[in-house]
């Protein structure tokens, strides 16, 4: 039998039972369906994962006090471990590598203006922080490095800080009460919206490091160092220079590990893309589930199906078809099944995607390769589940296929 | 009714069927059913032979056997020389479906699928283009006076039309043989005669056909009666003088005639 009108008779026998051909379908569809949403989720996360790493800037150094551990960002500094402002100085007088530096210490706090009030995290870091992380001010100006040095009460407002505070007057120049310590504001900072982990990068404030130690924490040490290289090919340099000072500073001997932890943004986006895949084979598994669930209902439709068409298989027998010609047969139908239904899936997966985009605010991305990855598995599934109920009515006897009642 | 030559078998050309000893066993649990017991008969090319015998006298386990769609517990069939029980699956399908055309009793057509697809459905299992196939189907359903019935679903027909388009497939291949298991069994009697009188045009033009009936009038038209009892040939005699399909249509009185009398 040709192939053209094995198909034909396969879409024929499928139509004469349109609602049962749709339901099955159905299973095929909504796991299809979901593989393909589910994928797309994982892999808009990693992206915008990336990108939001990529925008950080890509020749970004920090420092962060305590040894190394695994794959954690930043652990825990230890107690005895510090980071000094002695150490930030050293760092940026003797590593030529290194062209911005930026210490950085944070305190969190109720901030109130008038009678609206916030709560909200207080960064302390230096003046040429915005140059690292190349975050332009919108409105006013950053404070200075004078402003550093004599440890003023300004600050810089995040864009959420400043429309929560300062819902309609400008901010610039008015004053804050951080935990009651009176601050002048002097810029805004523009939008940078939600990062990765859906985190408001705009809900902060930034305020010299000086006065925030001085101010707010009344604690020391540093809780980081922020600092660019001089180029993206400096990275390993600056790193090697940034260890070498602090190593020498902290009178470490040459068999003792660091106690301290330099990260750039190429093992953040490695952490970060690691939990990325996580996430998406986590979903694309659970995704499977419901593909494979859908397999087992092509699997029952067609045994129902070949037990329904015992005489029509032994009709056909009777006449001359061979047992190849109803494994085709039987096999071409889930299979027909199992693409249509892969098909309408990967549509209805890129809907679905979109509208989740939409909605979630969340981005998605289809990729080529999800597309051929769960058509691949609608195929595979057709002639997986399809097979054993088509070798069965092809393995029949002509005669008790046709007595059968 | 006299009509045209009668061969006697040892007239035409060659065996045919060869049935050598066939007995067929069938294990119904602890029960052996013996179905049939020992048949031994010739066909010869050309003949029209009309098996007759009570219920369950295994008439059409006989039929099935010859059809190549059950097998003989024990004994010989040889069809045109070849020893049947050495064929493959397969060479016995294309069997059925280039050289055997069998007529069932309860006709056996695919349900919702046009009579035109029913008759092509043996062509789309040998090579053959779509547009040969189309028309061969087409000059079937004519040929069994249904050409006018091409896109009827088997519903949508008489039962005397769904035969005809049983019969129709069962030729549409040109076979050599026609087997049919009561193919009258659940026609009134004029509808009968006209399934006969294709039947006998079939066998005129050198088809071999073989039939299995309960009806004497049917066996008439035959041109030997084989008769079976208890799973074997009981007598085996020629019918010298047939009757001649087309003559008795002409006197039979039409039903509708015969209600407005
Ligand atoms: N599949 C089967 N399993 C068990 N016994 C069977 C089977 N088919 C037929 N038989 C038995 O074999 C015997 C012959 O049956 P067969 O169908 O050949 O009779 P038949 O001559 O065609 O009868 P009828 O005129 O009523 O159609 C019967 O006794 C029947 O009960
Ligand atoms: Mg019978």
């Amino acid at each position: 039998m040709k192939i053209l009108n094995i198909l034909l008779s396969a879409f024929r026998a499928l139509l004469r039972n349109k609602m049962r051909s749709f339901l099955t379908m159905l299973g095929i569809i909504i796991g299809v369906g979901a593989v393909i949403t589910m994928l797309a989720i994982g892999q808009g996360a990693e992206f915008s994962v990336k990108q939001q790493i990529a925008a950080l800037g890509t020749n970004v150094l920090m420092v962060f006090p305590g040894a190394q551990q695994q794959a954690g960002v930043r652990t825990a500094a230890g107690s005895a471990v510090t980071l000094t402002e002695d150490d930030a100085l050293a760092i940026i007088r003797e590593c030529p590598a290194v062209r911005y530096l930026s210490p950085g210490s944070n305190a969190g706090g109720q901030v109130i203006a008038g009678n609206l009030n916030w709560s909200t995290g207080i960064q302390g870091v230096g003046s040429d922080y915005l140059e690292i992380r190349q975050w332009p001010v919108e409105y006013g100006e950053f404070f200075t490095d004078q402003d550093v040095k004599a440890a003023a009460k300004v600050c810089v407002l995040g864009r959420t800080v400043a429309d929560n505070l300062f819902p309609e007057t400008s901010a610039v120049d008015q004053t804050v009460r951080i935990r009651n310590v009176p601050f002048k504001v002097v810029g805004v900072l523009t939008k940078k919206g939600q990062n990765t982990n859906g985190q408001d990068q705009d809900d902060l404030i930034i305020a010299p490091y000086t006065t925030v130690i001085r101010r707010l924490t009344h604690w020391p040490n540093l809780r980081s160092i922020i600092m660019s290289a001089t180029s993206m090919n400096d990275m390993t340099t600056a790193q090697k220079q940034v260890s070498e000072v602090l190593r020498m500073r902290h009178k470490i001997q040459p068999y003792d590990a660091d106690d301290f932890t330099v990260r750039n943004q190429t093992d953040l986006a490695a952490t970060a893309t690691a939990t990325t895949d996580v996430l998406t084979i986590l979903l694309a598994s659970i995704a499977s589930v419901s593909l494979l669930v859908g397999g087992i209902g092509i699997m029952n439709i067609m045994l129902v199906s070949v037990t329904e068409r015992t005489r029509e298989i032994g009709i056909r027998m009777s006449i001359g078809a061979r047992s190849r010609d109803i494994l085709t047969q039987f096999l071409i139908e889930a299979l027909v099944l199992s693409l249509l239904g892969g098909i309408t899936g990967i549509i209805l997966g890129t809907v679905g995607s979109s509208v989740i985009s939409s909605i979630a605010k969340w981005p998605t991305i289809i990729t080529p390769f999800s597309v051929v990855l769960s058509f691949g598995f609608s195929i595979a599934i057709g002639i997986f589940f399809g097979f054993y109920p088509a070798r069965k009515a092809a393995m029949l006897n002509p005669i008790d296929a046709l007595r059968y009642e | 009714m006299i009509h045209e030559i009668t061969t006697t078998p040892a007239q035409k050309d060659g065996v045919l069927i060869q049935i050598e000893h066939l007995t067929k066993v069938y294990q119904l649990g602890e029960v052996d059913v013996h179905a049939l017991r020992g048949v031994s008969v010739n066909v010869l090319r050309g003949e029209f032979v009309a098996i007759m015998g009570a219920s369950g006298s295994g008439k059409s386990t006989f039929m099935n056997i010859l059809g190549c769609l059950d097998k003989p517990s024990k004994g010989n069939y040889f069809l045109e020389g070849i020893d049947v029980s050495k064929l493959t699956r397969d060479e016995l399908a294309a069997i059925r479906n280039l050289k055997i055309g069998f007529v069932f009793q309860g006709f056996n057509l695919l349900s919702r699928t046009s009579a035109l697809e029913n008759v092509e459905l043996p062509l789309f299992y040998c090579s053959i283009s779509n547009k040969l196939r189309k028309s061969k189907g087409m000059a079937a359903l004519d040929r069994v006076g249904l050409g006018d019935r091409v896109h009827h679903y088997p519903n949508q027909l008489s039962g005397g039309q769904q035969q005809r388009v049983a019969i129709a497939r069962a030729l549409v291949n040109d076979p050599s043989i026609i087997l049919a298991d009561e193919p009258t069994g659940n026609l009134d009697s004029r509808t009968s005669v006209e399934v006969m009188g294709i039947f006998q045009e079939l066998n005129n033009n050198g088809i071999t056909v073989i039939l299995v009936t309960h009806e004497p009038d049917v066996a008439q038209f035959a041109k030997r009666h084989i008769v079976f009892r208890d799973g074997k040939i009981k007598s085996d005699k020629f019918n010298l003088s047939p009757k001649v399909a087309s003559e008795v249509l002409k006197e039979l009185p039409m039903i509708d005639e015969e209600e407005a009398a």
